[in-house]
């Protein structure tokens, strides 16, 4: 039997050069921005830009090198896709650090800094995991860990740990990260080895009523004991934001994992239904309910803590229209935090409409990237864990940016790479080195066996 | 600055910006259309057993799992023989209780797709008969591994 004519083997494209070009056009753009701020506030081109610009492309050019050493079928688009939100985050936040007195606490130099910390948290990912499969392994002691790593700052005091009453952070001298962001992380591996072990009973048993088919009580168990983990979280954390996320996450996972209906809908259900008892019985809760509802009273708009956060981000967004004023000829003084989580409007503004959309766009292709490596993963840990991943990078954009708009109520999470913050950062160039590490393992092409015919085949791993 | 140069930059920016994204959507085009350079067949097919309706455009390009949990899977056929079963080292891994762990492989054969039954416990499926020996396989027709359906598409 000849199966191979002696003709070259077609193979899925590396596209290297591709990713090259895209990387290189995503630094030029992000040099661009940056000139664009120096003209639009002082006329002329800031000095630190080619210092910034080269400190960027260098940084992403070792992260391209590691890429392509380590992870050679990893997927081409993910790299320069973030390069560029991260990039117009470093710009933004530079232009509300020279935006005047409210622009204290911007700091674009620490943000470059720990966007390094994230390219060489993104080569370690790449190098230390060779397989995915072997986080499959870890599935408990991922759950273990995110569960100590969210309730560390529950119990430690509130000195350590909360941040305009958010008791979210673990402060140690001027240090501080947020546990929650790398919790994050290892739930969703623990998710993803969980359902994979799991979803047959989820899916199979029970009964059907009407056109949904229900679980069976005692299946109920996770679900149930997620939810009460969530609303733990929004009571003891005041974290409206993380609680959300987490459950949204796992409700996406259990219907990637079933493909029933019904677990959505329980998991709706029981998140609205906790949501509403959250608002009646705690204060906090029913305030940013009040805000988002009533945002345009007076009295709110006045009130400390009231919505004029909210209402000057949405001028923002106003004011900026269909193009935008121009970087930095906006107002981002006058969104208190416009650098964390109000960065979005301060983009508006400068960027309009226009802008926004090419940024969600960004955000849009991220995540198709990785639904398309859950799509072309060839087992099934794989899938769960890359479409659980995308889905809370997707979730979290939407809840943040819906926050901002006010679609939803307000809630305290970063924009992925946008927003000033160290441990976000770090912990989303984990999940893009996750992403890019499975993707490599689905585009890789099979391995090629040197027999034609026979019991006995050699695979390369 | 003039007004002018301000407005001109801003409209490079955005422009610029919008170019980017259509360059990644250009990118990832291949997602949508399959890869230019599609595997060429060596041969004319030989005698098909059933002849497939849309056959004279070549060969099938893709395998795509029709049903059962890996449903919406797809793999590019290239000229690399393709394994099914629950064993890691498989090119479609099955978590399924019904498949075993080197449970059929699917071969390229003078322009066809060949697949054979590895000696699996429940048997492999080409539409309603079980597969005994290399058979093979027309576009568009189910193979059936225990939960999985499967097919070949161009």
């Amino acid at each position: 039997m000849s199966a191979v004519d002696g003709a070259p083997v077609p193979m899925t494209a590396k596209r290297r050069g591709a990713q090259l070009a895209m990387l290189a056009f995503a630094v030029l753009i992000v040099m661009g921005a940056y000139a664009s701020v120096g003209v639009g506030l002082d006329g002329k081109i800031p000095s630190g830009m080619l210092t910034y610009g080269l400190g960027l492309g260098a940084l992403m050019l070792a992260a391209y090198l590691v890429l392509a050493r380590f992870a050679p079928w990893g997927d081409p688009l993910l790299l320069p896709l973030v390069t560029l939100v991260n990039g117009i985050g470093i710009v933004m936040i530079y232009r509300i650090e020279h935006s005047g007195k409210l622009g204290a606490g911007a700091n674009a130099t620490t943000q470059l800094m720990w966007t390094a910390l994230g390219v060489v948290m993104f080569s370690a990912t790449l190098i230390v995991l060779k397989d995915q499969r072997a986080l499959q392994r870890m599935t408990y002691t991922a759950g273990f860990v995110a569960v100590v790593l969210l309730a560390i700052p529950a119990v430690l005091p509130g000195k350590f740990s909360e941040v305009q009453g958010a008791k979210i952070w673990i402060k140690f001298g001027g240090f501080s990260i947020q546990p929650g962001e790398f919790a994050k992380l290892a739930l969703v591996v623990f998710f993803a080895g969980y359902l994979v072990a799991k979803r047959d009973v989820l899916a199979l048993a029970g009964r059907r009523l009407l056109f949904i088919d229900l679980p069976r009580a005692r299946d109920l168990g996770p679900v149930l004991i997620t939810w009460a983990f969530a609303i733990a979280t929004l009571i003891v954390e005041k974290d409206l934001g993380t609680s959300l996320l987490l459950f949204g996450t796992f409700i996406a996972m259990l219907y990637i994992a079933t493909q029933r209906t019904s677990w959505v809908l329980i998991g709706i259900l029981l998140f609205v239904g906790g949501a509403i008892l959250a608002g009646m019985a705690f204060s906090h809760v029913e305030a940013r309910f009040n805000v988002w509802l009533h945002a345009e009273d007076p009295t709110l708009y006045d009130a400390g803590g009231g919505s004029y956060q909210l209402m000057q981000g949405l001028f923002a967004i106003g004011s900026g229209g269909i193009l935008g004023t121009g970087l930095g000829l906006g107002h981002p003084q006058n969104i208190p935090l416009s650098f964390s989580d109000f960065i979005f409007p301060a983009t508006g503004e400068e960027l309009g409409l226009t802008g926004l959309m090419a940024i969600l766009m960004v955000y849009a292709l991220i995540v198709q990237r990785g639904l398309r490596t859950a799509l072309a993963a060839r087992d099934p840990f794989s899938k769960l864990l890359a479409g659980g991943l995308s889905f809370i990078l997707a979730w979290q954009v939407f809840i943040i940016i819906g926050g901002v708009t006010r679609l939803i109520p307000l809630t305290g999470l970063v924009t992925p790479f946008m927003s000033a913050g160290g441990s976000a950062l770090l912990a989303n160039w984990i999940l893009i080195a996750v992403l890019v590490r499975m993707s490599d393992g689905a585009r890789r092409p099979p391995p090629q066996a040197i027999q034609d015919e026979g019991l006995t085949q050699v695979m390369q791993r | 600055m003039s007004e002018l140069t301000l407005l001109l930059i801003r409209l490079a920016f955005l422009a610029a910006l919008w170019f980017f994204v259509i360059a990644a959507v250009g990118v990832i085009r291949t997602d949508l259309f399959g890869p230019r350079t599609a595997p060429a067949p060596s041969r004319k097919p030989a005698k098909v057993v059933k002849p497939p309706s849309r056959a004279k455009k070549g060969d099938p390009r893709q395998l795509i799992v029709t049903g059962g949990p890996l449903q919406g899977t797809i793999i590019n056929l290239t000229e690399t023989p393709i394994t099914i079963g629950r064993a890691n080292d498989a090119t479609l891994v099955l978590s399924d209780d019904y498949a075993s762990s080197r449970h059929a492989r699917l071969f390229p054969q003078d322009g066809q797709w060949i697949v054979e039954d590895l000696g699996s416990t429940n048997g492999t499926f080409l539409e309603r008969s079980k597969v005994t020996r290399p058979t093979p396989v027309p576009l568009g027709v189910p193979i059936r591994i225990g939960k999985t359906v499967i097919e070949l598409r161009k």
